[in-house]
């Protein structure tokens, strides 16, 4: 065998074997395009779903592009070892397991006045030994507002507010959105009836979406957990609360945690053969079985600038083996668009904006 | 060692390779552009990429033991200088991107899952100008692997269909 073959002859000019690679790299080109969103403007990516997010009023600029204003916390979570039966996920087997989390209002504007925030949240990093985490990020309301993701993008659309003046856009367009989905009268029930309460240690928290727990023989079960509040309400007017000034979340935080810890009972709950598992906006019947899964213990709360959950995204599939996502339109949603809400406020604060969007197309 | 071609385990894990980057490259475009799929698509990216890491450095490591066959005699110098260039940013791409990916994810604080239940450590800091940086990187980097890829593969059909010089079948079938 010579070290280099003959050649062939080739042809005297190649025109058709060049115009068939040609058209090989185009194809393979024109499908990387395709596949990467450039070929589809209009479609909903999570890059302009953040977009929209960003735009509800306030300047969000290195900050979280929903639940802008919060504040860190630090504690533990004390599993009963009830959960175990029904997970494998380290973290529920009986002990005491580190939390980084943070609480927020439901805004875009990281320096909203908390009277304006109906929606309050809780996010929270459970860490386990061996380094599986579960992250959660959890609503003080029963159920989400919208059972997809073009419903959400459209409402957040409709949300937008006019830099100039501060005021919606389109005043119209909420109560247009509202009166086109039914889906939103549980949330809208909830949120015209629920109390309004002083402080972020009075309200439960629910993560809304379902997941599954797998446990240890492979058996999977929906499950949606919360964390209930063991401080009794004490409910305010609106305008008591605006009374407390902007941020009266934060410093009854901080001073109750100066009393000592606070305790959130940690649940889940069952779902029955028929209840919706991929859809946020209708609740299970309250007599499905709750398991306790343990205590959550908050101890010491850190100002978000300089806090430890500052760099976390509580991005809700971050779950270690023994939890798995539902196929819940809105869940699957989440993890895109706080990737993207992360890359933003991570690239502003590093001082490098121009990287904010990524490479990508979604982006 | 240049006198022998390419061994079957080198054609093998290149034609494996060449099929898995492609995917890792199409996967990872639609899964940032994409509100439904991120989810799936990054269980099998990460994972994937892993793999192709331990894959790379094995290759690498047969590339240094064996060696590679001669480009033809009558080959342009410039088309020589070409491919070996091509060749080595492929080498580097396919070490750095996945790479990039387990760094990036470490500087957001991301517990690094190949598989549920199994976390890698992080190999930086927490940092968030370090990941925008990084993130930014496995983009642009995997995009330029995508045109090199390309070019790569045109040549290689020019080898093959117009020059029809042997180096297409080096690949195939070995010599
Ligand atoms: C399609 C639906 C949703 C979208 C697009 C969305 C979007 C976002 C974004 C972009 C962030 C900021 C993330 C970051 O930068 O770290 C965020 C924060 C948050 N979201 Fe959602 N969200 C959705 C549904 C939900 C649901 C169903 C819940 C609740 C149960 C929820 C609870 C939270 C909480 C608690 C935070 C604050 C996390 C923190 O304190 O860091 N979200 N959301
Ligand atoms: C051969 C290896 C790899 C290739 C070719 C590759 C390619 C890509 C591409 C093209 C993108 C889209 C970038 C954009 O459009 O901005 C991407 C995104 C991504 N890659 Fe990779 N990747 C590789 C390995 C990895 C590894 C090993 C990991 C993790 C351990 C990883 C994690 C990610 C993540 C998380 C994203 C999405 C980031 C976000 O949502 O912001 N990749 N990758
Ligand atoms: C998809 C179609 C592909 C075809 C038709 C193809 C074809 C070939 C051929 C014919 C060679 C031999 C060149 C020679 O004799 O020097 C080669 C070498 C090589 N290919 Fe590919 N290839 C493809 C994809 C890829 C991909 C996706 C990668 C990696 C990203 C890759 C990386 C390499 C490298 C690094 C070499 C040089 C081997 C060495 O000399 O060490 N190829 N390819």
């Amino acid at each position: 065998m010579p070290e280099t073959p003959p050649r062939g002859a080739p042809p005297s000019f190649p025109l058709g074997r060049l115009t068939a690679i040609g058209a090989v790299l185009a194809t393979l080109g024109a499908g990387f395009a395709y596949a990467g969103g450039w070929l589809s403007p209009g479609r909903i990516t999570p890059g302009r779903i953040v977009d929209a997010l960003s735009e509800r009023g306030g300047d969000p600029t290195g900050h979280r592009r929903n639940h802008a204003k919060g504040i860190c916390f630090t504690g533990r979570f004390e599993a009963s070892g009830e959960g175990a039966r029904l997970s494998t996920a380290p973290m529920l087997a009986a002990g005491r397991y580190p939390v980084v989390g943070r609480f927020a209002i439901g805004t875009g504007d990281p320096v909203a006045p908390d009277a304006s925030g109906r929606v309050r949240s809780m996010a929270i990093r459970i860490a386990a030994p061996d380094g599986q985490e579960w992250r959660t990020g959890m609503n003080n309301m029963p159920v989400f507002p919208v059972a997809t993701l073009e419903a959400f993008y459209e409402l957040t659309l409709a949300s937008r507010v006019d830099p100039a003046t501060g005021t919606p856009r389109d005043p119209q367009a909420v109560p247009r959105f509202v009166a086109a989905h039914p889906e939103m009268r549980a949330f809208l029930g909830w949120a015209g009836s629920a109390p309004w309460t002083p402080s972020y240690a009075e309200e439960d928290y629910h993560a809304l979406n379902a997941f599954f727990f797998v446990d240890a023989a492979g058996a999977r079960r929906a499950v949606r957990w919360a964390v209930l509040g063991t401080v009794p309400p004490e409910p305010r007017s609106p305008a008591e609360l605006q009374a407390l000034g902007p941020d009266f979340l934060g410093r009854d935080l901080v001073a109750r945690l100066g009393q000592g810890p606070l305790r959130w009972r940690m649940v889940a709950q069952l779902a029955g053969p028929d209840d919706p598992v991929d859809d946020p906006t209708r609740a299970w019947p309250a007599e499905r079985e709750q398991v306790t899964l343990g205590t959550l213990v908050v101890e010491q709360a850190q100002p978000e600038a300089s806090g430890p959950c500052r760099d976390v995204n509580y991005d809700p599939l971050v779950l270690p083996a023994g939890i798995e996502p539902s196929r819940d339109p809105i869940l699957l949603a989440r993890s895109p668009a706080y990737a993207a809400s992360y890359l933003r406020r991570q690239a502003e604060l590093g001082q490098v904006p121009a990287l904010a969007r990524g490479a990508g197309a979604g982006r | 060692m240049s006198g022998r071609g390419f061994s079957p385990l080198q054609r093998g894990v290149h034609w494996l390779m060449a099929v898995l980057i492609l995917a890792m490259l199409f996967i990872g475009v639609a899964m940032v552009a994409s509100a439904s799929s991120y989810v799936p698509l990054v269980a099998i990216h990460r994972p994937l990429g892993l793999a192709l890491l331990l894959l790379v450095v094995l290759r690498i490591g047969l590339r240094w033991r064996r060696g590679a066959p001669p480009l033809p005699v009558d080959l342009p110098a410039w088309q020589k200088a070409a491919a070996h260039a091509s060749h080595l940013a492929l080498y580097a791409l396919m070490l750095a991107m996945p790479l990039l990916g387990w760094a990036m994810l470490s500087a957001a604080g991301y517990p690094v899952v190949v598989v549920p239940g199994f976390v890698l450590p992080p190999i930086l800091p927490v940092s968030p100008l370090l990941y925008a940086l990084l993130r930014a990187a496995h983009g642009w980097l995997g995009y330029l692997l995508f045109l090199t890829v390309l070019l790569h593969l045109g040549a290689a059909l020019f080898h093959a269909l117009v020059r029809r010089d042997g180096v297409f079948s080096a690949m195939v079938r070995g010599r």
